[in-house]
């Protein structure tokens, strides 16, 4: 049994049916890239997994727990699965260190005494550390989606979904998020990352499930989706992208 | 919208029937509103024993009755005798007026005097105490010492209010209302144990508007340095107020006056007296 | 509008724009000095402008008024203070129970929308003469019978719709992915509300709440219909006693002295809002 099961999700919105049968499935420290054309799907199953939809169908198997099951309470969920937005989503009112401290404070009763250095520590690590203290207004969009990210750490998840993160980003900008991404990576994250990088998700990926019209067509390694893809409709997709 | 069609049905009649009709004596020629006519103000609604049912022309009720006293005294037939409806504020307005006399239990001061013209005084009010049963059942007393001690209401448009400071004195700052229907309801609502009126007023609102409603007593009219007297409130300057004046004074003299009061205020005589 | 760089010469926009600034000066200027010209000569020569300065603008009675009227201001000044408060945090409350999304609570939420269509449907004045004399009528002992209790408790109740409805539409404007990004970090939805939505929604109509509150300033004054002598009562009583609208315009004097300025505040907070848009 993998780390994260996803077995027949279905998801519609009215008639729109968004997700049509996914089977998925994720092991500890794997890092799995969901590309596909725009309106395919990807940010929908990655709030499908966060619970920020409910799912109309399937499991989702998270370390032995079916988190799909309807009238479950999402919040202890949601602890131990991050998320990171396109659009960033900083609380705008609040500095960078009170975005990443709220949750932790709110949620898991830490004090900020004891949050002040592991979060310190996060900040220096992605080499914002002087920037704690500014608004987001005050930041740059790399540095706005790396708050972000820090944001998500803070809690600590076990598995950090990450939506088209750099798709806001100026292209210069592009590169630090993506940095972040890789020191993740040796950590040995669990991440889910729908994204448009394709070069990157080939550097990195473990897996890569190509999604369309809300189905997963074709999955592998990154060799065998990009260099040797099996459905005429993944190649058309690389060449329009790639 | 009545007052107006009225008066205006007046105006055209005036016009048509000329001068060969005109009533009123030698004193009023051309000094009223409309030449042989007589325009009077009421309040709106007008309240009993002031004017009876709200109807100035039937001649019933105090006022009424002195309004056609004095128009046959000036030489008008009650026929053209013409009423019209007013506010306390209507009546005090700059600019031209709509009556030739207005008649609502105006009291005479010597401010008013500076803005508007009164007539010779045609009835001199006691004020009274307006409470109910409850309030007296309660410890209410007919005694100026209780009377301070307890919440007071009042008309704010009236004359009521520096009478209520001058002759009661209450501890607390008195309740103020826009018309007597708000002070029944204050009363009736337990906000105000008491209010001043003039001792008429008082009477009919404790036996028709307020529950368990009672007069408590008077304060006679000699009690307070400044009276409550009624007069006609006239425009300032206005050239009518002559001949009201002898009207009144010969309606006094004769009797007459005194005669309409016994008819209708009758029922204040009896009032205790407060000390 | 930019400035040019400190110490360099004005560019040529600027020179345009300051010429254009100084045109419009001249003509508002010009504009306002003949309207006052004209008001202070014409309508004194109307035929009825000695009658309307004696009742309207008398200054023997402004001056043995005034005194008497800021002191009744002060109840004005009172009841705006104890309600004000009231109103916020009730507002507040319907607001909450008009966005709550569980669909168990559907009740709290229509009741919040009964609430809000009610009272902002009714005249204030109607309000006040209903709860004012109403509630007390039904028997309640002293003190609790008070017009200043439920009168002010009429205030509140409408006011308080009022504000529900700006807070709301403060809460609508927060976009959707603020409360994604809250609850995706496992928030509560109170604490969502709390400490990422209220925040910034109040923010955002602080100004449209002071427009509300510089209106309430104002209906202070409907408290007097069932008691209190307030500065618009106690205007009534002068005007009653003297014959004289003047207390009128000295009340007008002093509300005009409070709002005015409370106003203008609220555009200026509107346009910075705007600015940093
Ligand atoms: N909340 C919603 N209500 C209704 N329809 C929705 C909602 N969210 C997404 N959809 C629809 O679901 C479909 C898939 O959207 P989704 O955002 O998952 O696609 P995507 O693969 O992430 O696309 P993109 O690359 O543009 O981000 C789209 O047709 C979209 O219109
Ligand atoms: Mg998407």
């Amino acid at each position: 049994m993998s780390f994260l099961d996803i077995r027949g999700v279905t998801k519609s919105f009215g008639d729109n049916r968004v997700i049509r049968g996914i089977d998925l499935s994720v092991e500890k420290g794997e890092l799995v890239c969901l590309i596909g054309a725009s309106g395919s799907g990807k940010s929908t199953l990655l709030r499908c997994i966060n619970l920020l939809e409910p799912v109309d169908d399937g499991e989702i198997v998270l370390d032995g727990i079916d988190i799909a099951e309807p009238g479950l309470d999402p919040r202890p969920v949601r602890q131990r699965v991050g998320m990171v937005f396109q659009s960033y989503n900083l609380f705008p009112h609040m500095t960078a260190v009170q975005n990443v401290m709220l949750a932790p404070r709110r949620v898991k009763s830490r004090t900020p005494a004891q949050l002040e250095e592991p979060v310190r520590a996060l900040f220096r690590r992605f080499g914002l550390e002087s920037h704690m203290d500014k608004y987001p207004d005050a930041l740059s969009g790399g540095q706005q989606q790396r708050v972000a990210i820090i944001r998500a750490l803070a809690m600590e998840p076990e598995i950090l979904l990450l939506d088209e993160i750099t798709s806001a980003l100026d292209p210069e900008l592009v590169g630090e998020v993506l940095d972040v991404l890789r020191q993740l990576r040796s950590d040995g994250m669990t991440m889910m990352l729908a994204t448009h990088e394709m070069g990157f998700a080939r550097e990195v990926a473990d897996k890569v499930c190509f999604l369309n019209e809300g189905q997963i067509l074709e999955s592998g390694t990154p060799g065998e989706i990009f260099t040797a893809p099996k459905h005429e409709r993944t190649r058309s997709f690389l060449a329009r992208v790639l | 919208m009545k007052p107006l069609s009225l008066a205006l049905a007046a105006g055209l009649f005036a016009s048509v029937s000329g001068a060969a009709l005109a009533a009123g004596n030698a004193c009023t020629a051309g000094k009223t509103l409309t030449d042989g006519k007589l325009t009077v103000a009421t309040g709106n609604p007008a309240y009993y024993p002031w004017v009876a049912d709200d109807k100035p022309e039937s001649g019933k009720g105090f006022e009424s009755a002195v309004a056609y006293a004095i128009a046959a005294e000036m030489g008008f037939a009650p026929g053209d005798v013409q009423w019209v409806r007013t506010s306390f504020d209507e009546a005090i307005q700059p600019g031209a007026k709509n009556f030739d006399f207005n008649m609502q239990q105006f009291s005479i001061t010597p401010e008013r005097e500076e803005m508007v013209d009164f007539s010779l005084p045609y009835y001199t009010s006691a004020m009274a105490v307006l409470t109910t049963n409850a309030a007296v059942s309660n410890g209410v007393e007919p005694t100026v010492d209780s009377l301070k001690g307890v919440i007071w209401g009042a008309d704010a448009n009236t004359t009521a209010v520096p009478m209520l400071m001058e002759i009661v004195g209450p501890d607390r700052d008195p309740m103020l209302y826009g018309d007597n229907a708000d002070v029944t309801a204050a009363i009736q609502a337990g906000q105000i144990d008491a209010a001043l009126f003039d001792l008429p007023t008082a009477l009919y609102l404790a036996a028709v508007l307020v529950e368990d409603g009672t007069v408590l007593g008077q304060f006679p009219a000699d009690r307070s340095d400044n009276p409550d007297q009624f007069g006609l409130l006239m425009e300032e300057g206005s050239a009518l107020k002559p001949c009201v004046d002898a009207a009144i004074t010969a309606l006094t003299d004769s009797g007459k006056l005194a005669e309409i009061e016994a008819q209708w205020l009758q029922e204040a005589t009896g009032v205790p007296v407060i000390d | 509008m930019s400035l040019p760089p400190q110490g360099a010469a004005p560019t040529r926009r600027a020179i345009y724009e300051s010429r254009l600034r100084r045109r419009s000066n001249l003509i508002a200027a010009g504009s306002t000095a003949v309207i006052v010209a004209a008001i202070i000569l014409l309508v004194p020569l109307a035929p009825g402008w000695e009658a309307v300065k004696k009742s309207f603008f008398n200054g023997s009675v402004f001056a043995r008024t005034f005194p008497g009227l800021l002191e009744a201001f002060l109840l004005d000044i009172a009841i705006f203070a104890w309600c004000a408060p009231l109103i916020a945090v009730l507002g507040l409350a319907i607001a909450l129970c008009r966005d709550v999304r569980n669909p168990v609570l559907f009740p709290l939420r229509a009741f919040g929308a009964l609430y809000t269509d009610i009272f902002r449907g009714l005249p204030v004045i109607l309000v006040i003469y209903l709860v004012g004399f109403g509630i007390p009528g039904l028997g309640l002992p002293r003190p609790w019978n008070s017009p200043y209790i439920w009168g002010s408790l009429a205030l509140i109740v409408v006011y308080a719709a009022y504000v529900a409805e700006v807070i709301r539409s403060g809460i609508d404007s927060i976009h959707q992915s603020q409360r994604a990004a809250a609850q995706s970090l496992g928030l509560s939805e109170a604490d969502t509300m709390r400490y990422v939505i209220l925040p910034q929604a109040l923010r955002n109509v602080v100004p449209a709440n002071m427009n509300l509150f510089i209106a309430l300033q104002k209906d202070v004054a409907l408290l007097s219909f069932i008691g209190p002598v307030e500065i618009f009562r106690q205007a009534g009583v002068y005007k009653s006693l003297m014959a004289n609208f003047t207390p009128y315009v000295g009340a007008a004097l002093i509300f005009l002295a409070v709002t005015i300025p409370a106003t203008r505040y609220a555009d200026y907070l509107m346009a910075r809002q705007r600015g940093q848009r």
